[in-house]
């Protein structure tokens, strides 16, 4: 008996001190040394796959580790290949190592039992993750992470405008719609249901919302039309004044910071508060975009890494989990010449050196400090997501 | 030829047949099998979910539309300039712009139109402010409109070098110019002799590359999501949005408007067949009336001249855009021009594109080599053996085509993984050979059945063996088609991009893969890079399918182009 306390007491010291898993970790690197690890991300945007292939010249020299990235054009493609993997019986040896998900991608894998082992709170890094002050690195759209998958940056919406253009930007909702109505034609939305067309939805669902509470549960269809018709009855006010009318809708979130650039709409918005330092360092978009957030707060959540049950590489897939948040890596892709996402780690827990890489970094003459930046409202359940997202298209979506 | 040789021979139609058909019948159970629900619940509710999707009737009639509008277009263009331009200083030009035209990706095409038409395009730029008095690009719906308008614009652009090259190989075995010279010394007009005369017969051997562009018009997804309309978007773009739900729910939707754009696409090849029909008897009535037509020429002359300037005027300024946005640094309206020009983008895009390209010539080079040497086999089988192949068997040769791809991939990647035969480069070559086979079969059967055969038949006296008629006569009156065929393969390979994301699950990374993920964050500076090279490689081809032949026959009168 006092065996058996003392064998819990020891396992719970070895969970709470992450030197008591040198060792596990130490094998876990022998095994990676050697491996390609395949890792399936959105291909979209030169500046990730750019940072990719740095992660993964760090990985070959610190670990000798090779990372390949596989680039989708939408992370979905990934979720069905493992899926079909399951389907025809291959349990190990599968083509995915390592997939970048979120939101409905990361709760469709999990209900389907695609993810391996939960990994996360293991890794040498995580002591640095700031759990307390970011809980959406522990919660994907209210759904517990449960170590199934590690955060790697943080998002947040933030607004962009061409303050050459527009002096004031609009920073609420009703003062949002006065705008639009007074500008037609110069605003607009990604079509749900993509992603972050439906974020915005849900920002206006939220600025809106008697109780935004009720939003962190499960749709409930008897208080579901009470509860979104704020939302509706802005769209409604917003839409024939929107950028064609409302006849057309840009395709995702690369679409429509063309349109900024190309001066179609005045304002924009983006899930990534350094994109608008980025492009502009980047020299594709004008000098003059700002950008700001709603008062009260703006959505944001984080990307993370997530390993299949049947993982060719999974020791691999680890040590770029644990890379990917290694001081030096996150210090990296906060530089808005670089990619300008948002830490998920926590700058007072690191070593005095790995902070100053962070506070030595100049954020960019559109990035929002992290004061005026605001809150980060936590993402509604999923379900209001797809809910929503139906919604919109049989109320825009098809034409009338 | 061996007795063992002959047999073999004899069976290249069996063994072709089953490397096509197979893999997409197998796909399509695949994708049946979800659709009613089999394995899990047994039933119609995916198609019910179907019907109750709020936007399916306009998605149909657009899908409709926009395929049967761009292929009547783009064939009536075709026919345009084959009747009234030959021997003109346009139509030399045109030849020369015809291979890289052909060859650029579609998803290049669109994206190049699309930036150009846009009210912040490279026309309006042009333009403002001094001519339209525009500082901000005016609210217009010149893209994505609702009626499919600019889909259809860009659909024709791709198809018109497509038709007009299937024909420029069959036109040699219709006798083109001395019917327009009986023709005209009866009296008729350039375009009313080229229809009594030609058309008939050159018709009949571009049949079925019509069919195929009609299809593919019915069933784009890139072009469409570029250009079209997107509330709702045709019925192939939403297949694709379905497939790609996250939560993998809408698999079964998708399924059963997969088999509905199937139908749909069955549907249209009747009714266009039925059209043949009735465009038959009036040809046969107006010629029998002997209908000259004289006057047509001047009326239908500018507007040939026009629809050949326009669709290379809005390929080649596209891709000129593109081009620019690859070496643009910050470019903003109403700037004609960058503001500033930098190399950053082809710098940063140079380390992935040797291997890639090595990867992607490889791939494309060993399917239309297999691809050429099975369709040879199948036609020298046909000749020697006097096989004639059946309506089915044709109809089956042309499945891959005519199947949307999203309707049978998902089925076949399942497949190749219960197999084993998934991520490698011999993988994807063989998924790749299922819709390259068929292109090449397209453009060389007709040009290949229609060589006169008593010329074989004057050898066989003189004691040629079959294979040295083959060898020695055949093929090399053929070059121009052979050669044709083999860059339109090669073409077909390097344009594949869902076959090869799937199959080859994201391992065999080409310009294509790389490309199309790229053009999904819709960065016109990257995708200005990737487009060009994307075009070099088979431009090459489709340049050296024009120029050997030339230099092989340049003291043959009768083997000239035009």
């Amino acid at each position: 008996m006092i065996g058996r306390i003392v064998a819990s007491a020891l396992a719970c010291l070895a969970a709470l001190a992450p030197a008591g898993w040198a060792g596990d970790w130490d094998a876990v690197l022998a095994e990676a040394r050697g491996q390609t690890v395949y890792w399936h991300a959105w291909g979209g945007d030169p500046k990730i796959n750019a940072f990719i292939d740095w992660v993964g010249e760090q990985a070959e020299a610190r670990h000798g580790v090779t990372l390949q990235q596989v680039k989708l054009a939408d992370t979905t493609d990934a979720v069905a290949r493992v899926l079909a993997e399951k389907q025809a019986g291959r349990t190990e040896g599968g083509a995915v190592d390592l997939i970048w998900i979120n939101g409905e991608n990361f709760a469709a894998m999990k209900a389907r039992g695609l993810l391996s082992a939960p990994f996360a709170e293991s890794l040498p890094n995580w002591r640095f993750v700031h759990v307390t002050g970011k809980p959406a690195v522990v919660t994907d759209f209210t759904e517990p992470t449960g170590g199934l998958e590690s955060p790697w940056a943080m998002a947040q919406l933030v607004f962009e405008y061409d303050s050459a253009r527009l002096a004031g930007p609009p920073r609420t909702l009703d003062a949002l719609l006065d705008w639009i109505r007074a500008n037609p034609g110069r605003f607009t939305y990604p079509q749900p249901p993509d992603y972050l067309g439906t974020t915005f939805l849900k920002q206006v669902l939220i600025g809106l919302a008697e109780d935004p509470a009720v939003l962190q549960k499960p749709v409930d269809p008897a208080s579901y039309d009470r509860i979104t018709a704020p939302l509706w009855q802005w769209l409604d006010a917003a839409t024939p004044h929107l950028w064609r009318e409302g006849r057309a809708y840009p395709a995702n979130e690369p679409a429509l910071g063309q349109l900024l650039a190309d001066g179609e709409v005045a304002i924009a918005f983006a899930f990534n508060p350094g994109r608008a330092s980025a492009a502009i360092a980047a020299g594709e978009l004008a000098d003059s975009v700002r950008t700001f957030v709603l008062e009260g707060g703006t959505i944001g959540n984080a990307s993370f890494v997530a390993i299949p049950f049947n993982a060719a590489h999974e020791a691999g897939a680890k040590v770029i989990a644990n890379l990917l948040l290694d001081p030096g890596v996150q210090a990296r892709a906060q530089d808005p010449a670089v990619l300008g996402f948002q830490t998920v780690l926590d700058l007072d827990a690191l070593p005095e050196a790995d902070r100053a890489r962070f506070q030595a970094l100049d954020l960019g003459v559109a990035t929002l400090g992290p004061a005026e930046l605001g809150p980060a409202l936590l993402e509604p359940h999923a379900s209001w997501m797809d809910r929503i997202a139906e919604d919109w298209t049989r109320r825009y979506g098809t034409a009338r | 030829m061996t007795a063992a040789g002959g047999g073999l021979l004899r069976q290249a139609p069996r063994l072709t047949l089953l490397l096509v058909t197979g893999p997409v019948l197998a796909g399509v159970a695949g994708t049946v099998a979800p659709a009613f629900g089999l394995g899990e619940r047994p039933g119609l509710d995916a198609f019910r979910a179907l019907a109750g999707w709020p936007g399916l009737g306009a998605a149909v009639r657009l899908s409709v539309t926009t395929g049967l509008v761009s292929t009547v277009l783009a064939l009536g263009l075709t026919l345009l300039i084959l009747a009234l331009l030959p021997g003109s200083r346009a139509f030399r030009a045109t030849l020369r712009l015809l291979s890289p035209l052909l060859s650029v990706p579609h998803a290049a095409v669109a994206l190049g139109l699309a930036f150009l038409i846009a009210p912040s395009g490279w026309i309006a730029r042009a333009l403002s402010p001094w001519a339209t008095g525009w500082t901000e690009p005016p609210d217009l719906l010149t893209l994505n409109d609702p009626w499919g308008l600019a889909l259809v614009a860009g659909l024709v652009a791709k198809e018109v070098p497509f038709l007009l090259l299937m024909s420029l190989a069959a036109l040699p075995q219709t006798d083109a110019a001395r019917r327009t010279v009986l023709a005209a010394s009866l009296g008729y007009g350039r375009m009313a002799g080229w229809v009594f005369g030609v058309l008939p017969a050159l018709y009949r051997q571009i049949r079925l590359p019509v069919y195929a562009v009609l299809a593919y018009s019915m069933t784009a997804v890139e072009m469409a999501m570029i250009l079209g309309p997107t509330r709702p978007p045709t019925l192939s773009v939403q297949v694709a949005l379905w497939m790609a739900d996250p939560a993998l729910a809408e698999r079964g939707r998708a399924a059963a408007a997969a088999l509905l754009q199937l139908g749909l696409v069955a549907a249209a090849l009747a009714g266009w067949c039925a059209a043949e029909v009735a465009a038959r008897r009036l040809l046969v009535a107006g010629a029998v009336a002997g209908l000259r037509g004289a006057r047509l020429d001047a009326l239908l002359r500018p507007l040939a001249l026009g629809g050949a300037g326009l669709v290379v005027a809005a390929v080649g300024l596209g891709l000129g855009g593109l081009a620019l946005w690859s070496v643009a640094g910050l470019w903003s309206f109403p700037d004609a021009l960058p503001s500033a020009f930098s190399l950053r983008t082809w710098a940063a895009a140079a380390p992935d594109l040797a291997g890639r390209t090595v990867l992607t010539l490889g791939i494309a080079a060993a399917t239309a080599g297999i691809a050429l040497a099975l369709a040879l086999a199948c036609l020298e089988a046909e000749a020697r053996h006097g096989l004639r192949p059946s309506p089915a068997a044709m109809a089956a040769l042309y499945l891959p085509l005519i199947v949307p791809q999203v309707a049978f991939l998902p089925g076949l990647q399942v497949a190749a993984l219960g197999l084993g035969l998934d991520g490698s480069a011999v993988a994807v070559a063989a998924v790749h050979l299922v819709f390259v086979l068929p292109y090449v079969f397209l453009s060389l059967s007709a040009p290949y059945r229609a060589w006169d055969g008593r010329i074989a038949t004057a050898a066989a006296t003189l004691g040629a063996t079959p294979g040295r008629i083959f060898w020695r006569l055949r093929l090399p009156m053929l070059l121009r088609p052979v050669l044709t065929a083999l860059a339109v393969g090669a073409a077909v390979s390097v344009g594949q991009y869902l076959p090869t994301l799937l199959i080859g699950g994201g391992r065999v990374a080409t310009l294509t893969t790389e490309a199309v993920a790229l053009a999904s964050g819709g960065n016109r500076r990257i995708v200005g890079t990737y487009a060009l090279l994307q075009m070099v490689l088979p431009a090459a081809g489709f340049a050296l399918a024009l120029m050997l032949p030339a230099l092989a026959f340049r003291h043959r009168r009768g083997m000239a182009a035009a």
